[in-house]
């Protein structure tokens, strides 16, 4: 599909004025809701997500535990509301490819032999949509995790790159993603740079893919500081906030 | 006095090195480096680095005291909820009532109340708790509510200090699990009070100086502060 | 499932027989109410209601379809539910629940046999063409008293919708935009409607509005819930009261002072003076809620 607009310019500016290495805004915040064990809300451009994880809990039903480990069992789910036509409530195909990619990320930070038979559960709802969700929830929910108090190696976050008008860019938005080239979403472990997600469609030469792999890994690094930030700004501002 | 409060340490955060420093408890080692693996704040012992969680659900370990809500009774034990990750099981051998067979629901039912203790904890984290000891029993009256496990040691406090202030404030009788439950009886106001001090010292579980502030906070009149 | 402890049961119940509740309020008092509108882009009009702890969003979305054949000139509304795995630990993933499916209908008639929407002005070519208004409620956050946060939450979100002719225009042919044009003449009265809305159409010179306009509706009924424990008639139950509750009661009136709906839940039972009891409490925080809601959209 291709757009009649320029979605970047000889200059390099894009449809909403980013330059090709400007992430849009992302805002995060910790411990949103009252009965989920850990909670994270995030926007990201025109994204909202809202994470809610619960867990460890024993894991239902009794087939699916496993005797030594804990399962990760994320469930991404888009609201009906969240996207320009209407969308039917209830899981459909590609949520459910997305649940399982974000799940399979998860499970490789997560430190599950500490917690045998039990399910950690990670609710992730998109509310407003505006391209890269998985990123996006994939993102709240390493906040979730450590909101939740959950043991993890690392705290995994997510960021997307992808090629418009030929050239490659990081963080694409709705037209990029819809009218752009490709699209290659990944998911990482900050302190060791170990890639947990890894999707790409469109069209790359090897080269490209490497442009965009790096960018995309820098937009990582740069989110990870952001969620990093929202978690102390929860829990070290309790001692600021105390006053004599 | 300081209205500081210690720094928090994030999962991955590097701590230290082996030799100079060991891991200790809420730790992972990698290369010889050590590593945080939970939200919380930081304590060396004896070169020895422990991690105090900030949150979790609570881990049950052998001999902790906690406040059990019974789910279902059967021919021959209970299945207790302890607020953990797994429900325990109590065992009719472990309680102190002589119980005929199938009797099970005459002495404990569903949603009765019970301060018991861990028994034993296996390796897939299947659990079981005991009530045969005399400071364990059924617990009646009163009012039971949950705070994070993880500020069990904040509200007894160092030797008791912390709980000791909140009952004498109250005249409440408090029951403290380390499942994150607490057990209160009392009249309606000295509950509300105990409340109330409970959430501060959630909120300002990692701030210094926490003790001196319930005690003031106790002195004041309950109806000041909701 | 969470199980209740009989000594939090017991006591919720003695603290009744002393006039008092677990967090301290009146049985007739709500907790503090905070309403958020146009808080989704992609919806046309959204709401995020938060009754103490308990939040829920909800996002309007419009489409244009067919009629009902027996009624051809009037627009289409639906209500639906989720109670997504995210707002309590018992909410399991999977098709609604009855609890979803009862709130999603009391929701939808709430707004539905009031005629709040006006759906008689939603409509584009008489037996073809008409509006579709989608109301998607979406529980974030459980803490009792869904009903009263869903149904705030799918009247601001109502009041605060606009109609999104302006994408939808194109779709149009020009014998369905001469339809518009005729209606259009029922839109002038909508209050908060500019004098002229008429914008034209770049393509082709008809004299069209192109211009979102507010969704048609009118002064909203107000729903207030009330459960009843032993003897005692409380108001806005949190999580605690709620799942002791023998039955719940929801009453909705009108700014006049009249009663527009109502629905028993649970199997407990009223007296004649407990429903009484409960219309009273409705109608004075019917009343508190309605310049709530009427402050968060702007009026």
């Amino acid at each position: 599909m291709k757009s009649d607009r320029e979605l970047i310019n000889s200059e390099g500016r894009r449809l909403d004025g980013r330059s090709p290495h400007d992430l849009r805004k992302i805002k995060i915040e910790a411990g949103v809701l009252h009965r989920a064990d850990g909670s994270c809300s995030l926007e990201w451009g025109g994204n909202k997500v809202l994470v809610a994880v619960y867990g460890p809990r024993e894991a239902v039903p009794r087939h699916v535990q496993n005797p030594l480990k804990a399962i990760v069992q994320a469930r991404y789910n888009m609201a009906a509301f969240s996207v320009e036509d209407r969308k039917r409530p209830g899981p459909d195909r590609r949520s459910v490819e997305i649940s399982k990619v974000i799940s399979e990320a998860l499970e490789k930070v997560v430190l599950i032999e500490q917690f045998p038979r039990a399910s950690i559960d990670v609710n992730i709802e998109v509310l407003d949509a505006e391209a890269g969700t998985r990123c996006a929830g994939l993102t709240a929910a390493g906040v979730a995790l450590v909101d939740a108090g959950i043991p993890l190696r690392d705290i995994p976050v997510a960021c997307a790159a992808g090629k418009i008008g030929g050239r490659v860019v990081l963080d694409l938005g709705k037209e990029e993603d819809n009218f752009g080239d490709a699209d290659l979403p990944i998911a990482i472990s900050p302190r060791t740079g170990e890639v947990l997600l890894l999707q790409m469609d469109g069209h790359l030469t090897i080269d490209e893919f490497n442009e965009a792999f790096d960018l995309a890994m820098k937009g990582c690094y740069e989110v990870s500081e952001i969620q990093k930030k929202a978690i102390l700004q929860k829990y070290q501002s309790a001692a600021a906030e105390v006053q004599e | 006095m300081t209205n500081e409060g210690r720094q928090v340490v994030i999962p991955g955060q590097i701590l230290g090195e082996i030799p100079a420093l060991r891991p200790g408890r809420g730790t992972f080692v990698e290369n010889k480096k050590i590593f945080a693996e939970r939200l919380g704040v930081m304590n060396i012992q004896e070169k020895f680095i422990h991690i105090i969680p900030l949150k979790g659900r609570y881990d049950p370990v052998v001999g902790d005291f906690v406040i059990g809500v019974v789910l279902e009774a059967s021919t021959s034990n209970w299945m207790v909820d302890i607020n953990a990750p797994y429900p325990a099981l109590l065992h009719v051998n472990e309680v102190p009532w002589e119980i005929e067979f199938a009797d099970t629901e005459k002495y404990l039912n569903t949603g009765d109340t019970i301060l018991a203790k861990v028994l034993s904890v296996d390796e897939s984290k299947k659990l079981q708790i005991t009530l045969n000891d005399r400071n364990l029993f059924k617990l009646k009256g009163g009012h039971l509510i949950e705070f994070e496990p993880s500020v069990y040691r904040r509200i007894i406090g160092k030797k008791y200090s912390m709980i000791e202030i909140i009952q004498k404030y109250t005249r409440c009788r408090i029951k403290v699990g380390k499942n994150g439950r607490i057990w209160i009886d009392g009249d309606a106001d000295g509950i509300e009070k105990v409340l109330a001090a409970i959430s501060m010292i959630e909120r300002e579980a990692i701030t210094f100086g926490l003790t001196d502030r319930i005690e003031e906070f106790l002195k004041k009149d309950a109806k000041d502060v909701r | 499932m969470t199980i209740v402890p009989a000594i939090k049961r017991d006591y919720i119940t003695k603290l009744a027989e002393q006039g008092k509740r677990i967090d301290g309020r009146g049985f007739d008092q709500y907790r503090p109410i905070e309403i958020e509108t146009k808080v989704v882009n992609k919806a046309e009009g959204s709401a995020r209601v938060k009754i103490g702890n308990t939040q829920v969003l909800c996002g309007i979305k419009m489409d244009i379809g067919e009629p009902f054949p027996d009624t051809p000139t009037t627009g289409v509304m639906s209500t639906a539910a989720e109670f997504v795995p995210l707002a309590s630990p018992d909410f399991e993933s999977g098709p609604p629940r009855e609890d979803a499916i009862e709130l999603a209908r009391v929701v939808d008639r709430g707004v539905r046999e009031s005629q709040v929407i006006q759906l008689e002005k939603l409509c584009i070519t008489p037996g073809e063409k008409v509006w579709l208004v989608f109301i998607d409620i979406h529980i974030l956050d459980y803490d009792g008293n869904l009903f009263d946060a869903a149904s705030l939450a799918a009247l601001a979100a109502l009041l605060t919708t606009k109609v999104p002719i302006s994408r939808f225009i194109k779709n149009l042919d020009e014998k369905d935009r001469a339809s518009w044009q005729q209606q259009l003449q029922d839109i002038y009265t909508i209050p908060g409607i500019d004098e002229a809305p008429f914008g034209s159409d770049d393509t082709n010179n008809t004299q069209v509005t192109i211009n979102d306009f507010p969704l048609p509706m009118i002064e909203p009924p107000i729903s207030c819930t009330a459960v009843k424990i032993n003897d005692f008639v409380l108001f806005d139950s949190c999580f605690d009261e709620e799942i002791i509750a023998d039955a719940r009661l929801t009453v909705a009136t009108d700014h006049k002072g009249d009663i527009r709906a109502m629905q028993k839940g649970l199997s407990g039972s009223f007296s004649r003076e407990e429903i009484q009891k409960v219309i009273k409490g409705a109608l004075d925080n019917g009343q508190e809620i309605r310049k709530i809601l009427n402050h968060s959209i702007g009026k």
